[in-house]
């Protein structure tokens, strides 16, 4: 009988994320990426955002296509609701990220992944931005993210995974620290 | 009457090696360079073990057990082979290892450049200088506080310590105190603040989490018995991450106690996530605190799990106890993200978030982009320099006393054999000397 590795495959490209890696560590200016995105305002509270171009490895680079993205807000903030709400699209980004993480750190240990489904909530008390109560933030006053993973893999491995997930993650980075944000008019 | 060192060693000229600093490591050297016959000098800035004189804390003590130290030649002899040494049992033990290898030291001499210089270096010195073939940088991992740019914006009215400058809590204000790192330096003095009446918040980031004892024997036991003390620089995945890996939470005490999260929180202290920035009096801190108690339990799970196969794979004999499992780090209710230090009257900042080694005196080309010393396991980029006691330099007990001696006894090797290949070999001056 022929015993083979048996080689996970979560359609992850890892050999190429790790030479990226190396030859990033050697020329640290190509690592330095610039994400962009255009916003129209369409009627009301309705806007629609794309993305294309971005700037990484020393050049303009862009998407294959251009990506739509309609935002607005539920009918019960009397709205026409074309679009998921902006802090919505954060939830998106937190989990769209994680997920991406979990696949890609799940390839470089060898776990073959069936299933990973993430389930978000985040609270929000509107007394911040109705200006009710100016001791209430406008943003989240917390996140929870709940993953259910089937894999092949320890329950152990999997929490390692989703740990890993987190430390690696931008979007994470981005929720959890401050950034400057700086908003111009021209 | 004795002859004083001074006069047995001419204050400056010409000699193989040069070692710099008189701590455990460069002593450990100068016992290896001295086996082989190689001339050489230690010079150290004030006295044998400097910064176990004059740098450490009073409550400090060792993180390993006496019977682990141990020097080429030399080990603990004392009564209490399971206690842990302070700063100035330390201080005794490194002194009576110098007396005992007779070590050529140069006490109360300051370095104060190293250049290249034909096939060697000068190394000069507030006491004049030295020419050598081959240059050895003892002066230890822990020069310079590795203090987060957020320390610039603190307001004036709080007071910012490291573990360099701080002794005990009979200096501080009676206000609170914000302690920034939880490695091992943290938790003692979170714990040692906590324990003097003021209130203590913990900044905490990734840390390593460690039990005192496992199974009835110190945890070091078992890292040395599992071989993971003894993991080499070239095995390991990623050594540039193991490198940066903080010291695990551990402390030394009579009773043995674990020193962990859970055992602050029970005693008041207030964990907050990593101190991320210091905004118009406010500290701000990053919303990952879970995920790091998180990364921290699973990786002290997985290192029970491995010691547990070993100590299974030995028998599982008597002398252990049986396996435990420790209840997981807990994260209390929503932990905050900004403190008003003005307001909640923090006047202390202790900044125990680790150390660089100061090389700034090395005016040789061996710094990488972010100014870090270029060295393979030791091996410095430029013939004829090494480098000792940094964090994982050769394995991943380089750092600790009981590590110096497998890595001095290979780095000793590899200089001995660079003098031969060079020529003008030490051995006939030597022998004819």
């Amino acid at each position: 009988m022929n015993i083979t590795a048996i080689k996970a495959d979560n359609g992850v490209n890892v050999e190429a994320l790790l030479s990226a890696r190396q030859a990033l560590t050697e020329a640290p200016e190509g690592a330095r990426f610039k994400w962009r995105a255009t916003c129209e305002w369409v009627s009301g509270t309705h806007s629609r955002s794309v993305v294309h171009g971005f700037f990484g490895l020393g050049a303009e680079q862009s998407h294959k296509t251009a990506f739509r993205y309609d935002a607005d807000h539920p009918e019960l903030f009397a709205a026409d609701d074309n679009g998921a709400t902006p802090v919505e699209y954060v939830l998106v980004a937190l989990a769209s990220c994680l997920t991406a993480g979990i696949a890609t750190v799940a390839q470089n240990r060898n776990i073959q992944l069936r299933s990973v489904k993430a389930t978000l909530e985040a609270g929000m008390d509107l007394q911040g931005i109705l200006g009710i109560d100016s001791e209430v933030r406008n943003g989240f006053d917390g996140i929870k993210v709940i993953f259910e993973i089937d894999a092949d893999a320890t329950d152990q491995e999997i929490a390692a995974l989703v740990a890993q997930s987190q430390r690696r993650s931008a979007v994470f980075d981005i929720l959890t620290n401050p950034t400057n944000v700086a908003v111009e008019v021209r | 009457m004795i002859r004083s060192p001074l006069r047995r060693y001419p204050p400056a000229g010409a000699v193989d090696v040069v070692v710099i600093g008189a701590g455990h490591a460069g002593l450990a050297m100068s016992r290896c360079l001295a086996e082989r016959s190689i001339d050489h000098v230690v010079l150290e800035r004030g006295e044998t073990a400097n910064s176990w004189r004059h740098e450490r804390w009073d409550s400090l003590r060792l993180l390993t057990p006496n019977w682990q130290s141990r020097l080429p030649g030399y080990a603990y002899r004392g009564a209490d082979p399971d206690g842990y040494m302070s700063a100035s049992d330390v201080v005794d033990f490194i002194d009576g290892y110098s007396r005992f290898i007779g070590a050529p030291v140069r006490t109360h001499t300051t370095v104060t450049s190293v250049v290249a210089e034909g096939c060697g270096y000068r190394v000069a010195t507030d006491r004049g200088e030295w020419r050598c073939r081959a240059v050895v940088l003892a002066s230890g991992a822990h020069g310079l506080p590795a203090v987060p740019a957020a320390a610039e914006a603190l307001p004036k009215s709080v007071t910012a310590l490291t573990p360099k400058t701080y002794r005990n809590p009979s200096q501080l204000d009676d206000g609170g105190v914000l302690v920034v790192g939880a490695s091992a330096s943290g938790l003692q003095l979170a714990d040692e603040v906590q324990r003097s009446g003021r209130r203590v918040i913990l900044a905490v980031g990734e840390h390593i989490r460690l039990p005192r004892v496992y199974r009835g024997l110190d945890i070091q036991w078992w890292l040395d018995a599992v071989g993971i003390l003894d993991e080499r620089y070239d095995e390991v995945d990623d050594i540039v991450r193991a490198r940066r890996v903080p010291s695990p939470q551990l402390a030394g005490t009579p009773e043995r106690a674990t020193l962990d999260l859970n055992a602050l929180t029970e005693r008041g202290v207030e964990l907050v996530g990593r101190l991320v920035g210091v905004t118009d009096g406010k500290a701000q801190f990053s919303g990952s605190l879970r995920n790091h108690c998180a990364m921290a339990d699973l990786k002290l799970a997985r290192l029970l799990e491995r010691i547990d196969q070993w100590a299974a794979d030995h028998g599982d004999g008597p002398a252990f106890a049986p396996p435990e499992r420790f209840a997981e780090t807990r994260v209390e209710g929503s932990p905050r993200l900004n403190i008003d230090l003005a307001r909640e009257r923090i006047s202390t900042v202790i900044f125990a978030t680790g150390f660089r080694p100061d090389f700034s005196w090395l005016h040789v080309p061996v710094f990488d982009h972010k100014g870090r010393l270029r060295h393979d396991g030791g091996v410095v980029a430029a013939p004829g320099l090494y480098v000792l006691g940094l964090n994982f330099m050769r394995r991943r007990k380089s750092s600790f006393i009981h590590g110096a001696e497998d890595d001095v006894r290979e780095l000793s090797a590899h200089l001995d054999a660079g003098l031969r290949v060079a020529g003008g070999g030490h051995v006939p001056r030597r022998a004819v000397g």
